[in-house]
């Protein structure tokens, strides 16, 4: 099972891997000396992976002051060198286990358009295969049809679905929705909030007031709030994070649409920033399109293996 | 709005700022720091590099090094680099055609906002006396088309939704039947998001393009996008030759600097910005005007036009002629913080003056808003006469305002200091139109949040 997943995100990174590769997997191939050109083209590869300029310029400090050490052993060392440095910057404490809280309550948070509703629809179907109970709350009231969109993938996935009337109080909602997962048993709740981006005051006070609203249904909920990543965004990713963090803490984070060209080395930047893991990966639309993270091979991805 | 790049470059340039002659390391260093700051603003690094050549060639040029001024004539080259950079001057319109109707296809990744825009667009459209039909043929994410027909309930828009139909081809076929026997003028087409390398789909998108000869294909593209922006507006162009660029969530504090890169390699113009949730939120892209915001040389343009947008011009002039007989009251007071709260956020109104692109960012803007729904809320609290002789505010007077508005005493004696000032400001700069009025306006409202 562990092995199929690796697998699968390896399969799903290819493209990723691939272009990368050009960049920087070339640069550092064979063992022809470095020159010192080829460490800017090392930093300009990064920076077209969306490290972001904190990031990359902490890696390149770490590569020049160990340049010269692996100047005459060639590339092959340089490529092991920036793929720990990379791993270092990916470090971080490992996810708090699950707990026997009943429900357990997972907050699906992020800026407009990043996936947050289908990435429901795939942690259902993964909650299902684990063969727990799960309840989709459509706590975007805001959007036209989110609330048919997630009731899909209730349907596909046999989880079950609580909403409230388009444009009622999400909070209203989730309350309705927590207090129904405890009298039917759910094990899992997982909560569809509208996209927001993250300079509204008003629309982060309200996902701010949901998380004090789910504690008062069930203890320490919401248990998880996973952050939504889309592997395209810029360094507004950065931003993003701090706010979502600011207005309701932020245990993890959700990297998706990592099956196109872009390389998603935001999440590098977003780690390093919140020091919260990433959990999981999108790889396409499907719901089995949803794998664990994995550092080594994504950092495999960004440098070459 | 790019507010980020904007306080770089004015960083760099603040330090070249009132050292007479520009030497050629001047320039070089000037032109690292405008690196850094495009790059954090997410502009393709490709794009960086020929941008920074062109700057270099010409801030080089005997253009910037014998200039008396030369931080500005720096300034100037990069401002009209990046506007050229932008795809040029203003685009903000649609292609109609002879042979109705004027189909508009719009394409573009998951989740950079199609639909959304789709709706706006069509919202513009009636606006201008046009009958957009609007049809999704997004078969694939579930509840696409249920969303853009009840974006079309919601706003009074024409979507042609048949059920039955699960064929983009064969719905869009169906859309152009019914437009052209109702007579719609345009058929805004929502196609669904798709990844630019994915084959199949971007087949898909090349046959509707066959189908319904578009006269305009719009590449919806999301400002909070990195560096990978490039290569899916390039492909998108490749397949089925883009005609424009809607730039999405410009109401966050993206820098946008993918989007400018979008422009620059597909060469297409950037016709709308969205600057918001709402349908109403969609602007004209404006290259020169947007560009002058990332400089800080600020939107005066824009700000010109909301002002005389919103000031009664009559009213203001009458203002001033009161002004001038030293009649300015509690009233004039309130009517003109009426005004300002029309403008629009606090925050968006102040980037738009030049240099105050920073101070914008200082500024507590929902704070700024609550203070001043709370000074409106004193003054229509007080009595016709207490507004028109504040003198008369005894101590009691006072108090029963603070209750009446659900504020204290203090707050009330707060608005009585802050309209004596702005009369004595006014009194100062004495007469001129409603412009001028608008501007010695903002900046008393400055001084109060400051």
């Amino acid at each position: 099972m562990a092995n199929s997943f690796l697998d699968r995100f390896k399969q799903g990174l290819s493209r990723t891997r691939d272009i990368l590769n050009a960049d920087v997997g070339d640069l550092l191939r064979g063992r022809r000396p470095l020159e010192p050109a080829d460490l800017d083209a090392i930093e300009e590869a990064l920076l077209a992976a969306d490290m972001g300029v904190p990031a990359v310029a902490e890696a390149m400090e770490v590569l020049r002051a160990r340049s010269r050490e692996v100047w005459t052993e060639g590339r092959d060392a340089m490529r092991g060198l920036l793929r720990q440095e990379l791993l270092r910057q990916l470090e971080q404490p490992a996810p708090a286990a699950r707990t026997a809280a009943r429900p357990w309550v997972v907050f699906l948070v992020g800026v407009n358009g990043v996936g947050k509703t289908t990435t429901i629809g795939k942690l259902a179907r993964a909650e299902r295969a684990a063969g727990r109970t799960a309840l989709l709350v459509a706590a975007d009231t805001f959007r036209a049809a989110a609330a048919e969109q997630l009731q899909v993938w209730a349907e596909r996935t046999g989880a079950a679905f609580h909403r409230g009337a388009e444009g009622a109080d999400p909070s209203a909602v989730l309350t309705d929705g927590l207090r129904a997962a405890r009298s039917r048993g759910h094990d899992t709740v997982l909560v569809d909030t509208a996209g927001r981006l993250h300079t509204k005051g008003n629309l982060m006070a309200e996902l701010a007031k949901m998380s004090r609203v789910a504690a008062r249904e069930v203890p320490d909920a919401p248990h998880e709030t996973l952050l939504v990543l889309d592997a395209t965004l810029g360094g507004n990713a950065l931003a993003q994070a701090r706010e979502f963090a600011k207005a309701g803490g932020v245990t993890g984070l959700v990297l998706t649409k990592l099956d196109g060209t872009a390389k998603g080395g935001v999440a590098v930047a977003v780690v390093r920033e919140l020091g919260v893991p990433i959990r999981h990966v999108g790889l396409g639309e499907a719901a089995e399109d949803l794998v664990p993270f994995d550092a080594s091979s994504f950092v495999d991805a960004l440098v070459g293996e | 709005m790019f507010d980020a790049l904007s306080d770089r470059l004015q960083g760099v340039f603040r330090s070249l700022r009132g050292r007479g002659a520009l030497t050629p390391e001047d320039v070089d260093q000037a032109l690292r720091e405008i690196r850094l700051a495009l790059l954090e603003a997410d502009v393709h690094f490709k794009v960086v590099k020929q941008f920074l050549e062109r700057v270099r060639v010409r801030a080089v040029g005997q253009d910037v090094l014998k200039s008396l001024t030369p931080d500005q004539a720096v300034l100037r080259v990069v401002r009209d680099e990046m506007v050229a950079l932008f795809g040029g001057g203003d685009a903000a319109r649609l292609q109609g055609s002879s042979r109705l109707p004027a189909v508009v296809l719009m394409t573009g990744l998951q989740g950079s906002g199609k639909t959304t825009s789709t709706a706006k667009l069509a919202r513009w459209l009636v606006q201008g006396g046009h009958h957009p039909l609007l049809v999704s043929t997004d078969v694939y994410r579930p509840a696409a088309r249920e969303q853009l027909r009840t974006l079309g309930q919601q706003n009074n828009l024409q979507v042609h939704h048949p059920e039955s139909l699960t064929q983009p081809r064969a719905i869009l076929e169906s859309a152009l039947t019914e437009a052209r026997s109702v007579g719609h003028d345009f058929l805004l087409v929502d196609t669904a998001g798709r990844l630019h390398i994915d084959d199949e789909l971007m087949a898909e998108l090349e046959e509707l393009k066959r189908a319904s000869q578009p006269t305009e294909v719009l590449y919806v593209a999301d400002a909070m996008t990195g560096q990978d922006a490039v290569k899916s507006a390039e492909e998108f162009h490749k397949r089925v030759g883009t005609t424009g660029i809607v730039l999405t969530k410009l109401d966050g504090d993206a820098r946008g600097g993918a989007a400018l890169s979008a422009a620059s390699v597909t060469g297409c113009p950037i016709k709308f910005a969205g600057v918001g949730e709402r349908v109403d939120e969609l602007e004209p892209f404006q290259a020169d005007r947007m560009v002058g915001r990332i400089l800080g040389m600020g939107d005066v343009l824009g700000l010109i036009e909301k002002a005389e947008l919103i000031v009664d011009r009559e009213k203001a002039e009458e203002q001033v002629r009161k002004l001038r007989r030293g009649e300015f009251t509690l009233e004039d007071y309130r009517d003109q913080l009426g005004q300002v709260r029309k403008m629009g956020p606090l925050d968006s109104v102040l980037s738009m003056i030049p240099g105050l692109g920073n101070a914008a960012k200082d500024v507590d803007t929902e704070q700024g808003e609550r203070d001043l729904r709370r000074a409106l809320a004193i003054i229509d609290s007080m009595t016709p006469l207490e507004r028109r002789e504040p003198s008369v505010l005894n101590g009691s007077r006072r108090k029963r305002i603070a209750k009446g508005s659900g504020t204290h005493v203090e707050d009330v004696n707060r608005v009585l200091k802050q309209f004596v000032q702005a009369r004595k400001l006014m009194k100062q700069f004495g007469g001129g139109g409603a412009n001028k009025m608008m501007k010695r306006l903002m900046g008393g409202r400055m001084a109060q949040f400051r």
